[in-house]
């Protein structure tokens, strides 16, 4: 018997298949860090709107070598270009690195779920993050920041392994400068001449100034480090439901047909990557779950 | 002294204390401050105060030879720097150096030692505190270990 | 358990000598064949075209980490329970090409393949293989994404589902409420029944296109006595199986268990092969494989059939999610049982058994289910 329900879901076929990827064209790259590079991405011709939701992600491909999930690092509000973080750890994004302007990458999406740009107004924004995790959240501090009247405080409370390790340094010091910003930069190790914090950025969290009460906390990070920032907004007296964090899986199709990211009932792809903590706080720290 | 004793009292560390012990404490307090640069502690040296850092930044570092010094921690406002006072044999493991003007109430460790054998009670609510911020600097510097940003296939 | 009957209308009879009528109809819609044939030893679905393909006389004998075939005296086209691999290969195939790729100066062009649009017929559908044919319906043509190349194939299938009769060794579809009879989502249901030198099929419409199809058969109106006869022979299906899962409480129960020592114990025996997952017919993993010719100039992208039992299959940089054999098995079976249940509001398990059978050390789900959930 034919599938049922086909005309309710397009069933001719019309619908763009989610399947195929997009040539982009890399119009600059950035080399932040040693193992770290951004690619600002065009369509090699024509027009580009590209709208997305702070905290999606694209897949990328490099011709011929593989596909990985990347989250969107760049500016919401600038729709003409696409900017893409990333950390060379694998053969693909090894490959990536080696791209130069001018040549094209593959790109599917944007897919997932972001961070909870309708839950923010009027509440004080705590943004937690360390590492590379600044790049999933660098388009939410761009979109608070272009409505920045709609929010109480702000607090970027960021953590690096080292000083030379720190992300985005340029936007970092911009930020910094602003009156209605507060950020907090600490690293793990620090030698020589740095000033500055030194410790877990979640040991930011007990000083940092906001209101448990009348606010969002989106964190985002390796996994060790985002529960122990859950445990400590918790001392705080943050609510569960009041807490994000971005997940990460083995996304493989990014349109929860494959089965690779499966976080407990959930798949991180479209279910994620970002996630209320009182949603998830059952299968958050189950092992290997 | 009004001074010492008002601010000791809003410190979030003695909230909860007795008048009555919180005299006690005064009695042990002083105010101090230190240059920009200037060591506050230093490793192997008697461990005799612990510092409420009121203002300015501290390090918490070692060195090590070739390397320079490594920085471990940073204290700031608001926050409790030192506990070797509490611990024989009553000797700094690292140093602790002021990156900016730093001011602070020094309590004096040998003071309270004393106050705190003679008043077990003080000696509970002192070490109770205490265990609370042995106890986050343990899990910090576990964390801190675990290196959770190193990149594992390539470091 | 509710007794099992046939509908009273629409219901014909088709003899046995006259089955090749309907594959020649099919073929003459313009249908591909698929149906059981015996090959290496064992029921398979595979592309046929005359009657004297089908495992004529042949039944599985099936138990944990066992399966063989036997000659039985009664000459039945599907006297088997099931083949040993499900359908879904033809609807959502072992390797399939999603596009390719050519290079453009700089960059590259894409090219999506050309749609699939042959007709196929599923000859020999059975109750639970009905019910794994919903599933993935409804995970690759329901959601939030619709997997184009699983709809193309799907859109153009006749389903010519068959009741069962005998129960297989490992089956348990009664328990899953899939079966044994064929309820909804075929285009014919035949319940073959071959007693006292008379063997014909009772035959059930189930859609305009199998009313259809059957006009054009030599079929005549079933006496009441074949229809009970038949009715007869499925019950004692039903009746006839010893496995079991608590379909209704199950997810619950073994949501519980997430820490249990057992999933240890279960490992301990499972060789993390994946076998359960490759002829487990509601199974959906796949995984990307990108390549290019020698040249470069060529590139592809195949999607495969993925294991949840490999190492790499929770790979991210730095290592696995499910390292332990203990994790894999654990998000199989809770997949299947539990999370399921949430992702699409079904079971994931069909009670069709062939875990069971292909597991090479005989683990089998219904009785690990039953030691996880098993109350002192």
């Amino acid at each position: 018997m034919a599938t049922q329900q086909t005309s309710k879901h397009s069933g001719t076929g019309t619908q763009p298949d989610p399947m195929l990827v997009r040539p982009l064209q890399i119009q600059r790259i950035i080399r932040d860090l040693g193992d770290t590079f951004s690619l600002i991405l065009q369509p090699p011709d024509g027009e580009a709107d590209f709208s997305f939701q702070p905290g999606q992600f694209n897949m990328l491909y490099v011709y011929g070598v593989g596909e990985v999930p990347i989250s969107i690092s760049g500016d919401p509000a600038r729709r003409e270009i696409l900017v893409h973080t990333t950390r060379e750890v694998g053969t693909v994004t090894r490959a990536m690195r080696k791209l130069k302007v001018g040549d094209s990458l593959g790109v599917r999406g944007p897919y997932g779920k972001g961070w909870p740009v309708d839950k923010v107004e009027n509440q004080d924004v705590v943004l937690l993050t360390g590492g590379i995790g600044l790049a999933p959240l660098r388009p939410m501090i761009h979109y608070l920041l272009t409505r920045r009247e709609k929010y109480g405080r702000i607090v970027l409370l960021y953590g690096a392994r080292t000083p030379e390790d720190i992300l985005y340094r340029k936007d970092l010091e911009k930020w910094r400068s602003r009156f209605d910003l507060e950020a907090h930069l600490t690293v793990d190790h620090a030698t020589g001449a740095w000033r500055g914090n030194v410790g877990v950025v979640t040991s930011l969290v007990r000083r940092s100034p906001f209101d448990p009460q009348n606010c969002i906390a989106m964190v985002c990070g390796p996994e060790i480090m985002m529960r122990f920032a859950v445990m400590e907004l918790q001392k705080r007296g943050v609510a569960d439901d009041r807490i994000y964090i971005s997940m990460e899986r083995n996304m493989k199709c990014g349109i929860g047909l494959c089965g690779h990211c499966q976080l407990g009932p959930t798949f991180v792809c479209k279910d994620g990557p970002v996630y209320c903590y009182a949603d998830i706080k059952d299968i958050f720290t189950k092992r290997e779950m | 002294m009004r001074d010492l004793e008002q601010t000791l009292r809003e410190h979030p560390f003695l909230e909860g204390l007795d008048t009555e012990h919180l005299k006690l404490l005064v009695g042990c307090a002083s105010n101090v401050v230190f240059k920009s640069g200037e060591f506050i502690i230093r490793e192997g040296e008697e461990a005799d105060a612990f510092y409420f850092i009121r203002q300015g930044r501290v390090l918490i570092e070692t060195h090590v030879p070739q390397k320079g010094p490594i920085m471990i921690r940073s204290r700031e406002a608001g926050e409790i720097l030192g506990w070797s006072w509490l611990v024989p044999p009553y000797r700094w493991h690292f140093d602790a150096r002021a990156v900016e003007l730093t001011r602070a109430i020094a309590l004096d460790g040998k003071c309270l030692r004393e106050k705190c054998e003679e008043d077990h009670d003080l000696g509970y609510e002192v070490m109770r505190r205490f265990v609370a911020i042995i106890a986050e600097r343990l899990e910090a510097t576990r964390l801190q270990l675990l290196d959770i940003y190193g990149n594992s296939t390539n470091k | 358990m509710t007794e099992i009957t046939l509908p009273d209308k629409h219901v014909v009879v088709l003899e046995r000598k006259n089955f090749q009528s309907l594959l020649d109809a099919l073929s003459e819609s313009g249908y591909e064949l698929l149906g059981p044939t015996v090959r290496d030893s064992a029921i398979v679905y595979e592309r046929i075209h005359a009657v004297d393909e089908f495992p004529v006389g042949w039944v599985d004998e099936c138990e944990p980490g066992k399966y063989r075939l036997v000659k039985d005296k009664k000459k039945t086209l599907f006297g088997y329970t099931i083949g040993s691999q499900s359908w879904r290969r033809f609807l959502h195939p072992p390797t399939n090409k999603l596009w390719e790729a050519t290079r453009d100066g700089n960059g590259f062009k894409v090219i999506q393949p050309e749609p699939d649009q042959i007709k196929r017929a599923l000859i020999g559908v059975r109750s639970c293989e009905l019910a794994a044919l919903a599933i993935h319906d409804k995970v690759f043509s329901q959601g939030q994404y619709i997997d184009n190349s699983y709809q193309e194939r799907r859109r153009n299938v006749f389903v010519v589902a068959v009741n069962c009769v005998r129960p297989g060794g490992t089956c348990f579809c009664a328990s899953m409420k899939t079966g044994p009879k064929a309820t909804s989502g075929f285009d014919l249901a035949l319940t073959e029944m071959c007693v006292s030198n008379r063997h014909y099929f009772i035959v059930e419409p189930g859609s305009k296109a199998g009313k259809k199809l059957v006009d054009k058969l030599p079929v005549k109106q079933p006496k009441e006595s074949e229809i009970k006869a038949a009715q007869k022979e499925l019950n004692r299906a039903a009746a006839g199986m010893t496995r079991t899962i608590d379909s209704e409480h199950i997810g619950k129960l073994l949501n519980e268990k997430f820490d249990d020592p057992h999933w240890e114990a279960i490992a301990e025996r499972c060789l993390a092969c994946g076998n359960c997952t490759m002829v487990c017919p509601t199974c959906f993993c796949t995984n990307m494989q990108d390549s290019t010719d020698l040249t470069g100039q060529h590139a592809q992208r195949q999607r495969r059939w993925d294991s949840c039992f490999t190492v790499d299959y929770s790979y991210i940089y730095g290592g696995s999610i499910r390292n332990s054999v203990t994790s894999r098995y654990r998000q199989w079976m809770m997949h299947k049982l539990v999370h399921w249940q949430e992702q699409f509001g079904m079971s994931g398990c069909v009670g069709c058994g062939r875990c069971i059978t292909w597991c090479p050390v005989g683990i089998d789900i219904t009785e690990e289910a039953r030691q996880l959930t098993v109350t002192e």
